[in-house]
């Protein structure tokens, strides 16, 4: 269980992240593949939470994420995960993450401190939703 | 008939089919004709008691349902069920 994220892309997630400090930035990851991913597009997208919880809670709307899907389709690509920020916390999937997580999506968090990214892990929610599985960035 | 919208990270649940045609005057009816002919995506929209999950959204066109009559809304010959999973984290 792998996923493929070329250097130009993590580096847009990276700016996403430092540019949404001291809040949480995130976005959707396009690409394809199954049980090994390859991502070919990361989509930016605004954190939707209200003011006095971006700092540790991110959301996208409805209405921005069937624009992503259906971007991604208009691109020939899949919405195959999402990533966000942990500002000033380690990039582990929280308790809250995992409630929260779909099936099937990769979730690349990259931790940010003072506003500089320092590194990213991606996660996948078990089958029966009980953990997240750390997936190789490559 | 109608038609519901898979959102990607339940395709799988649904042999990969994007969109699946179901009947049923009612939105209950359609997502129980859906999760009849896709067992395996029940328990990821549906609770035990029969209600939509917290995280997943279900649109009739434009309209998200909660604002509606929300599972008894009523749907119509071509309209269009989006099943949207709400993306949130911390």
């Amino acid at each position: 269980m792998s996923i493929i994220i070329p250097p130009d892309l993590l580096a847009k997630i990276h700016a996403h992240g430092e540019q949404a400090f001291p809040d949480e930035g995130a976005g959707f990851l396009f690409g394809s593949g199954d049980e090994d991913r390859q991502v070919s597009a990361v989509y930016e997208l605004p954190n939707a939470r209200e003011d006095e919880a971006r700092h540790n809670r991110y959301l996208i709307t409805p209405q921005d994420y069937l624009k992503g899907e259906l971007e991604a389709e208009r691109l020939g690509l899949d919405v195959i995960g999402v990533f966000h920020s942990h500002p000033n916390s380690p990039n582990h999937a929280s308790e809250y993450d995992r409630d929260w997580a779909q099936p099937f999506f990769s979730y690349v968090i990259t931790s940010v401190y003072d506003a500089k990214a320092v590194e990213s892990r991606c996660w996948r929610l078990s089958e029966d939703r009980s953990q997240f599985l750390e997936e190789n960035i490559a | 008939m109608t038609t519901i919208r898979i959102p990607t990270p339940l395709r799988a649940y649904t042999g990969g089919q994007i969109e699946v045609s179901v009947a049923g005057p009612t939105v209950a009816e359609a997502i129980t004709e859906l999760t009849t002919r896709h067992p395996s995506i029940k328990p990821h929209i549906l609770q035990e008691d029969g209600e939509l999950r917290p995280f997943v959204n279900l649109f009739k066109g434009e309209e998200n349902i909660k604002d509606l009559q929300g599972l008894k809304t009523a749907i119509a010959e071509g309209d269009k069920l989006l099943l949207i999973p709400s993306i949130a984290g911390g």
